[in-house]
């Protein structure tokens, strides 16, 4: 590794524009490319005594803004849960959506959607995601529980993956029942939850979004100096004054509420939390300060690239945005599980 | 000053420390020796608080550590251990400034820095500063723990931590040393030693470590604590613990005593 600590604040800048970047093209090409007036226009109409919106750009500002912005937040939300689950457990292969919690957070999503309609329950903006965030605990911790080594109590990362395999086999076989016998529109498309899709985005889910994913990556900002810590041992980490209980807890909570609400609006997209630490790593090492942040704007602008690779793709049809991120994420997981000194 | 009082720590039946009481007075270097099983590592472990025994009591100045916070106790109390494996690529400087985590709330300030710095060029690991820790050696990443430890107790006015500004006495800085010195040659471990040994002239440093090498132990120990079966069976200085009969009964081997010029040295049959 060379130099790092100075560069990283001009990394994350540059980080930064990219992500801006890859939002402008995001609202631009699509199904249909808006033009920059047609955009200006239409966000010009929103301040008053302006002229109203055309039908193109209502489009813009109720499909297509909403989508480029809960993709960003989205984006950020998975590359933080990433990081933060392979600082929790010291492994550079484990993701949200191995370890289960993402299978879990659709499951409970689809759930509220199958038995909303059913039971007819009172929903407020906060029932379907916190549905999302009850399956994505229990999943969770069903994994990690079932992986947990009868001798010592630790789970090996091989039966992490195995265990996660199984449970998620589990959870989408159940949302594929669900799917099946669904009446709401949403839950009814299974690919929808199994592979993930951004189309369905409006601007209350990028509120809700919006709100756990910023208020769980600064509340994980605290603890980046932790996590640090953590990463030489929980024994040394004990020495070094972190209640490593506590801290394992709360990076479990944040991890599951940011990538559950995320799920609950998206479905399951796999591999983003892989891959994102694992570039940032690569470029500049792993202080978990400068990962949370980068992962958060590296998150963004990767699934914002996928989402617009997802649209462009077969225009004007689209493509789930998880074969898209499944498509350059495993090659990169392979890769990581040959490399021997990673899985102990 | 450091106390343990009848402590017995058990897993499940098996107490693997019964009933020890010992006394550790500062500006001393105080070793225990034992056989394989003799409880050694747990007893460090007891004392840094990291196990919590089931009878007895640890305390360091009079004071029971039991309901100490982790962050308090991290300002005083270091612990090197045998071995550290890093999970991801950090570079050298980063794992050195950790033991500085407890000193600082954001980010580290320039006394941090300098704390660092010193301490890298003291245990001469200054020109792998930027090296990822993955890649060193395990001497070389022992001493850059060691620098580590030493910068988690480094202080830079005497008296600044004393105890709630009313006693100008400042508290004791503990050190522990998990048999450090395994993957250490001949060389490093009695560089090692001489550091310790003079990290310990302070006169608030209290120092406990586990070494293997009896000889080790009589050439730097100021105290000698024998342990066996999770019991104290001697303590006192080198040539009160280190008896023919003592080290036939704990070791099962037969000792020779040979003086040499800087004192006693045993050899083996």
């Amino acid at each position: 590794m060379t130099k790092q600590r100075g560069t990283r604040r001009g990394f994350l800048l540059i980080l930064a524009v990219a992500t801006l970047i890859a939002l402008a093209a995001s609202i631009r090409f699509g199904a249909i490319d808006f033009s920059i007036a047609d955009i200006t226009h239409a966000l010009t109409s929103l301040i008053p005594g302006h002229p109203e919106p055309t039908l193109n750009q209502r489009i813009f500002l109720e499909l297509r803004l909403p989508r480029a912005v809960l993709c960003l937040f989205v984006g950020a939300s998975l590359g933080v849960g990433g990081t933060l689950m392979q600082a929790l457990f010291r492994n550079p292969i484990v993701e949200p959506g191995l370890v289960g919690t993402s299978s879990g957070a659709a499951f409970g999503s689809a759930l509220f959607f199958v038995l909303g309609g059913v039971l007819h329950i009172a929903a407020s903006v906060w029932t379907l995601p916190i549905a999302a965030c009850i399956g994505g605990v229990v999943s969770t911790y069903l994994v990690f529980l079932l992986a947990k080594s009868r001798e010592d109590g630790r789970a090996s990362i091989v039966m992490l993956l195995l265990t996660g395999l199984a449970v998620n086999a589990l959870f989408m076989s159940a949302i594929g029942f669900l799917s099946y016998i669904a009446r709401d529109p949403q839950a009814r498309s299974i690919t929808f939850w199994s592979l993930g899709t951004l189309s369905g985005a409006n601007w209350k889910s990028v509120s809700i979004v919006s709100i756990t994913t910023t208020v769980g990556s600064i509340l994980a900002l605290r603890y980046a100096k932790q996590l640090n810590a953590l990463m030489i041992g929980e024994e040394e980490a004990t020495y070094l004054g972190v209640n490593v209980n506590r801290l394992k807890w709360i990076i479990l909570s944040i991890n599951v509420v940011i990538v559950a609400v995320a799920t609950a609006f998206t479905g399951v997209i796999s591999f983003v939390g892989l891959i994102v630490p694992h570039i940032l790593r690569m470029m500049r090492g792993a202080d978990n300060r400068f990962l949370i942040v980068g992962s958060a704007l590296l998150g963004a602008t990767l699934l914002s690239l996928a989402d617009l690779i997802a649209r462009l793709a077969l225009r004007p049809a689209e493509l789930p945005i998880g074969i898209v991120t499944s498509a350059v994420g495993v090659p990169i997981f392979l890769s990581l599980l040959r490399r021997r000194q990673y899985v102990f | 000053m450091l106390q343990a009082s009848n402590v017995t720590f058990r897993i499940g039946n098996k107490a693997l420390i019964s009933d020890v009481s010992l006394t550790f007075p500062p500006g001393q270097l105080h070793l225990i020796i034992g056989p394989n099983g003799a409880g050694k590592s747990t007893l460090i472990k007891v004392l840094a608080r990291l196990l919590r025994p089931q009878r007895g009591k640890i305390e360091y100045e009079s004071v029971d550590v039991e309901a100490a916070s982790e962050a308090d106790l991290a300002r005083r109390r270091a612990v090197l251990s045998q071995a550290v494996e890093v999970a991801f690529p950090f570079t050298v400087r980063e794992v050195v400034m950790m033991g500085r985590y407890p000193h600082f709330g954001g980010r580290p300030g320039p006394a941090d820095e300098n704390i660092v710095d010193d301490l890298m060029a003291f245990f001469d690991v200054t020109e792998f500063r930027d090296r990822d820790y993955q890649t060193l050696s395990g001497g070389e990443r022992q001493r850059v723990n060691f620098a580590r430890v030493l910068a988690q107790l480094w202080r830079l006015t005497p008296g600044s931590l004393a105890l709630n500004g009313s006693s100008s006495n400042p508290l004791c800085r503990f050190l522990f040393l998990d048999e450090p010195l395994t993957f250490l040659d001949i060389r490093h471990q009695i560089d090692f030693m001489k550091k310790v040994r003079s990290f310990t002239d302070a006169p608030d440093v209290v120092t406990v470590g586990v070494v293997h090498d009896l000889n080790l132990a009589t050439r730097f120990a100021d105290q000698i604590v024998l342990l066996d079966g999770g019991q104290v069976i001697a303590v006192g200085s080198a040539t009160d613990v280190l008896t023919l009969e003592n080290i036939r009964k704990v070791f099962h081997v037969e000792p020779t005593f040979v003086s040499v010029q800087s004192g006693m040295h045993l050899v083996f049959d």
